[in-house]
């Protein structure tokens, strides 16, 4: 296991190198002059100038390049001009933010399709497979800002089930005591029904907005992977075996075609980190993605650049993951390695 | 009186109990709900410090309120019948008494000030505070410079409690220039300590912490997400805040922010877009205030450098082309002082914003462009700051239709907010809208800046007359001398002028919108636009 | 009917037409919903032909005494905020979107699928650096990258289509070099080689003709995909210019309305974004079951 871990590592490291330099690159290629931005509305040209050698922006860019890598190095991402803070900290503050949306609506997706697509293979070809196709399919080609807007409209304006789109917590609660940074787990660790009742109902907008975005995917690929599990051999013998359908089709079928459903949720989670940067501006909510598209309309490039590189990285350890539980599910997959 | 009050507090305290009595078991929340106002807004500040590097108009509003000046205005009744700034009457804040003289100013400091540490407010902590204000660079710097501070020697420390601005000219900008947001009052010795060699004005520190006098002081900020502030109790500059704590916060979505004010979660918001405000105006369920901009206004500029623009009968084609009342209807849904029209014989008044004389007439602006030269018209594009798209995209949209009309043919150019500084500074775009409006309410003050030859940043039109110089430096002279027959000649010179040679056509002068629950109380109109905590209250 | 996807021959593309009806006609009369998106499809592709010139109003020309109408027999859909059809406008924007799809996923099928069929075919270093491009490029949060490379460049359309492509490339190199790799030992290929055929001329005349329908189904796909991102950047303000009538902007614009009840602006071109992207991605799956049976089961 651990060998597989360092290989994977080994064959990682170019491409977060890849992604440093195109990040740097493309930030740089923004429009915009931080410097004029930042001098301030009344600013003359010298005043301007000041602000970019005081910024380091006068330099050539392999300068400006190497001084970013030395301070990566250092753990240093930079500091936001827009929000005038460190951006490592305020990726830490935001990213459990970002993380447990994404996590809740993931779980409410695969709650929803996972069944879905299991009926899908079951009763293959009936009505219920054709609607179960087209509801996933809707659900993927509707716009996420648009979903969410209409769910705001409808859940909280019309008719008041839900509470105001204002974040992650109402005003008038404090949040719990930080111990994993998710509010419902924290929350339930201190005890605090009434915050985890607040949490929760803040979470469920948003969180069903990308629910209804990734129910495509999931439901898919079950569809598809039980549907060779059906039709393979084990599964006929368990059933010529005289073993009740149910049995057949929960125990049997399904925990063998978990496998693909897997590997797909971690491109689903990824994809859903993606989705995020929209939703998250619909409902206020205080992540990494709104963070990152405040940053690149406003051509600050240190947020970019460390939210890019996180994600990355993300991206990577998920991948591991992954892998990891593959392992586990798969033994074969554990000798191959 | 005593008594008075005291039945007043008792009936509505009877009445706050009335309405909240189903909330029996959380009272102390009701209680505290009750002296806390729940502000949403699109964004937050970035800098606690007007005095810091690009801090941003949210972050003014913490410096209003959470640092003192040496002065302030006195209130009067604004245009809507609403409190509004007076900005001839000034009143003490930091200073118990101002004395002019000829060629400097005397304050004398409030014995009680302290700061929010509770050190004393000193003549000392007033001179730091207005060297690093004229020192910076900058913003901050600027806007002293504006009414002639421009040298750390001006300021001179008479005694603890005494303190004198010596005048660099006779300006008459300088007194109201001590009541603007930039000449705030810091706790020296506080942010000395955190002074590094690299930072000797300890601005890192003030980016993230207020140290002022004022009336709030921030609890906490998480940036792009809330402010906190709280009163501060020993606060000298006035009479104590009805309102125990301000909870700001950041929602990016205009309807969210509607939706949160019209179920009451909110209590105020001031940047929705106009048709929010009339549809809520209707609905009668908010109080809704709309006070016109001071010293602002809304144009198309043309750059009179290059062609076609250096031509004036295209910009007078351009001026008669205009969609005005579609612009004042479709777009702004009447919340706007309309800044076109006037009666061919109306005289030329002595102020700004005053309306010019051009009206919508298609058959007029063709029949200019082709004594210009240009039957058949001319490719161009029209460029809009996408900050402010709300306003300016269906703006330059009905813009772009009509000018077509007369052959103008325009391509629509969004320039991202970063970039739209960078833009005009370039003075390079043809035809573009845009937004001026200066803190001090004085005509010379917003010529000066958008007219004179001087060419500051916004004289985006790259405009150069010495007509119009004359004026505008007769009317400075004369203003500073007290010489008002010749002010008010000079100020109908250079009204005129503009209007005459129109390298910029003014649209109409916007409205500061402020909705808030009918409950709120006490909101006032500045000349910095923004919301002033101390006078909001509950109930 | 598995000699199109894998025939031992190199004539497979060549493949009876008659049969590729009947099996069409096959597929769709098993799978009604194909059908409706094929129908969809078709109307699609009507609007956006001869759509701008038969709708009822023009579609950029304002009017600011019916502005934010309700749908009624003169304004179908209703009118916008300056008082423009919108029935017109979603009907005219089908064009722009259309062509947005269209072209970038050609521009993606140029660059990733050849790109991909190499690195499948020959293996070795240009697998590998292919393989590179197409990780680093796939450990960016894709939408991120795509509002990168246009808020980097400018907001224009040659920029959406190109940004829309470079997202997708790793998709199509995947696809390509999967179905390359397969095939590159295959009976045809080598019947090709001994002919004395060239590798560039193998890779272009035989190997590529032999996976067209695969890459027609991620084609399909993408399309939809490539409609939804143009509409993403039209919503955080880098999309086409106004007035141009485009899906995302106009939704981007009745967003705001929404809460204030003139729920019409968002909604209708919302649900024509929904319906293109909804009928390419049912198209995609039908086109699969017509290419490849075997994975239909």
């Amino acid at each position: 296991m651990l060998t597989l871990i360092s290989k994977r590592m080994m064959l990682v490291i170019p491409n977060l190198i890849g992604v440093v330099i195109i990040t740097f690159l493309l930030t740089r290629a923004l429009p915009g002059d931080p410097a004029a931005y930042f001098a301030g509305p009344a600013a003359d040209k010298q005043a301007i100038e000041q602000i970019r050698v005081k910024l380091g922006l006068d330099k050539p860019l392999i300068i400006q390049f190497g001084g970013y890598v030395a301070d990566l190095g250092h753990l240093d991402l930079g500091t936001s001009l827009t929000t005038g803070q460190p951006v490592l900290t305020e990726l830490k503050n935001r990213l459990p933010a970002s993380a447990e949306l994404t996590l809740f609506g993931l779980i409410l997706s695969v709650a929803i399709a996972v069944p879905l697509g299991i009926l899908a293979a079951v009763k293959q070809d009936s009505w219920i497979d054709h609607s179960c196709r087209v509801v996933a399919t809707a659900g993927v080609s509707l716009p996420v800002f648009f979903t969410g807007l209409l769910l705001v409209y409808v859940f909280y304006f019309l008719l008041g089930w839900s509470p105001a789109p204002l974040g992650r917590l109402d005003v008038f609660f404090s949040p719990p005591p930080q111990i994993t940074g998710f509010y419902l787990i924290d929350s339930l660790l201190n005890r605090d029904l009434a915050t985890f009742r607040a949490a929760l109902s803040q979470l469920l907008m948003p969180g069903l907005t990308l629910c209804i975005f990734s129910l495509a995917p999931i439901a898919r690929i079950t569809r598809a992977s039980m549907l060779a599990v059906l039709a393979s051999d084990f599964v006929r013998t368990a059933r010529a075996s005289g073993l009740d359908s149910r049995t057949v089709i929960l125990t049997y079928a399904f925990r063998n075609a978990m496998l693909p459903v897997v590997t797909t949720l971690g491109m689903v989670f990824s994809f859903l980190l993606g989705a995020n940067v929209l939703v998250e501006k619909v409902f206020a909510w205080p992540g990494i993605g709104s963070y990152a598209v405040e940053a690149l309309i406003s051509s600050d490039f240190a947020p970019v650049q460390g939210f890019v590189l996180t994600m990355a990285i993300l991206y990577v350890v998920l991948n591991l993951l992954i892998d990891v539980l593959y392992g586990v599910i798969d033994p074969r997959v554990r000798l191959e390695a | 009186m005593q008594r008075r009050d005291f039945l007043k507090s008792v009936s509505a305290l009877a009445a706050s109990t009335a309405v909240s009595s189903p909330a029996v078991f959380s009272s102390a929340k009701a209680q505290s709900r009750q002296e806390t106002l729940l502000i949403v807004s699109e964004s937050g500040p970035n800098n606690l410090d007007i005095h810091g590097v690009g801090t941003n108009v949210p972050g003014y509003e913490v410096s209003w309120n959470c640092y003192d000046r040496l002065i302030s205005h006195e209130m009067k009744t604004g245009p809507n019948g609403q409190p509004y700034y007076d900005k001839n009457k000034f009143k003490p804040e930091l200073a118990e008494d101002m004395n002019i003289g000829d060629m400097s100013v005397t304050f004398k400091l409030k014995k009680k000030a302290t700061f929010q540490d509770g050190t004393p407010v000193t003549a000392k902590d007033v001179k730091w505070s207005l060297d690093r204000a004229v020192s910076v660079g900058g913003f901050p710097t600027f806007q002293m410079g504006a009414g002639s501070l421009t040298k750390p020697e001006q300021f001179v420390v008479v005694d603890d409690n005494t303190f004198r601005v010596d005048f660099a000219r006779k300006d008459r900008l300088t007194v109201p220039d001590l009541a603007v947001i930039v000449p705030c009052i810091v706790n020296s010795e506080l942010v000395k300590k955190h002074a590094t060699e690299k930072d000797p004005w300890g601005m890192e520190f003030t980016k993230q912490n207020t140290a002022g006098s004022g009336a709030y002081k921030v609890a906490s900020w998480t940036a792009g997400t809330e402010v906190v502030l709280e009163r501060n109790d020993a606060w000298v500059g006035g009479p104590l805040p009805k309102t125990k704590k301000i909870i700001w916060r950041m929602v990016p979505s205009a309807g969210n922010r509607r939706a949160l004010l019209e179920r009451g979660d909110a209590d105020i918001s001031y940047d929705l877009p106009n048709k929010d405000f009339v549809e809520l105006k209707q609905d009668g369920k908010l109080a809704i205030v709309s006070t016109p901009y001071s010293n602002g206004i809304q144009y198309i500029g043309m750059n009179v450098k290059n062609s076609p623009f250096d031509n004036l009968k295209v910009r007078q084609a351009v001026a008669c082309a205009i969609p005005y009342q579609k612009i004042m209807d479709a777009v702004l849904f009447g919340l706007a002082k309309p800044m076109f029209g006037a009666a061919a014989e109306a005289p030329t008044q002595v102020a700004w914003p005053q309306p010019h004389r051009y009206n919508t007439d298609i058959a007029k602006a063709k029949a200019l462009m082709a004594e210009a030269g240009y039957p058949n018209g001319f490719d161009t594009t029209l460029s809009f700051d996408l900050g402010f798209a709300g306003v300016n995209e269906p703006l330059c949209v009905l813009t772009q239709e009509s000018l077509a009309q007369i052959g103008i043919r325009t391509t629509i150019n969004k320039v991202p907010g970063a970039n739209w500084r960078t833009e005009l500074n370039k003075k390079t775009l043809p035809l573009y809208t845009n937004v001026f409006s200066g803190w001090l309410d004085y005509p010379e003050y917003f010529y000066i800046w958008c007219y004179h030859g001087k060419n500051s940043i916004f004289n985006t039109m790259s405009y150069q007359s010495k007509t119009m110089d004359g004026f505008i430096d007769g009317a400075v002279a004369a203003a500073a001398s007290g010489d008002m027959a010749t002010y008010d000649t000079d100020v109908r010179g250079f009204v005129d002028t503009a209007y005459a040679d129109m390298p910029r056509v003014p649209l109409y002068q916007p409205y500061v919108n402020v909705a808030m629950q009918k409950n709120v109380s006490g909101y006032a109109y500045w000349f910095h636009r923004r919301l002033d905590y101390r006078t909001l209250m509950k109930g | 009917m598995t000699d199109i996807s894998l025939s031992p021959h190199g004539t497979a593309v060549k493949a009876p037409s008659n049969s590729i009806v009947r099996h069409a006609r096959y597929v769709i009369a098993e799978n009604p919903v194909t059908g409706l998106a094929f129908g969809l499809f078709i109307l699609i592709a009507l609007c956006a032909l001869i759509g701008p010139s038969i709708v009822p109003h023009d579609p950029l020309a304002s009017d600011t005494s019916a502005a934010l109408a309700a749908p009624s027999l003169k304004h179908w859909f209703g009118t916008d905020q300056l008082g423009r059809d919108i029935f017109s406008r979603v009907i005219a924007a089908t064009r722009l979107d259309f062509t947005i799809a269209i072209t970038s996923v050609i521009l993606v099928f140029a660059m990733g699928g050849f790109a991909g069929i190499a690195a499948g075919f020959f293996g070795g270093w240009t697998d590998r650096i292919v393989g590179r491009i197409s990780d680093t490029i796939m450990a960016f949060p894709l939408f991120v990258l795509a509002m990168g490379i246009v808020a980097a460049l400018g907001n224009t359309v040659t920029n959406i289509v190109l940004a829309t492509a470079i997202i997708n490339f790793p998709l199509y190199v995947r696809v390509a070099r999967a179905e390359a790799n397969v095939r590159r030992d295959a009976g045809f290929v080598q019947a090709a080689r001994l002919s004395g055929n060239g590798d560039f001329r193998i890779l272009l005349m035989h190997i590529l003709p032999n996976i067209m329908p695969i890459m027609m189904v991620q084609i399909s796909l993408t399309m939809g995909y490539a409609i939804l991102n143009a509409a993403g950047l039209s919503f955080i303000g880098l999309g086409v210019r106004p007035p141009t009538p485009e899906w995302g902007i106009m939704v981007a614009e009745g967003a705001g309305n929404i809460i204030s009840g003139e729920w019409w602006i968002a909604l209708f071109p919302g649900a024509a974004l929904m319906i293109a992207v909804f009928c390419f991605n049912l198209l995609g799956d039908g086109l699969r079951d017509l290419v490849d049976p075997q994975r239909r089961t």
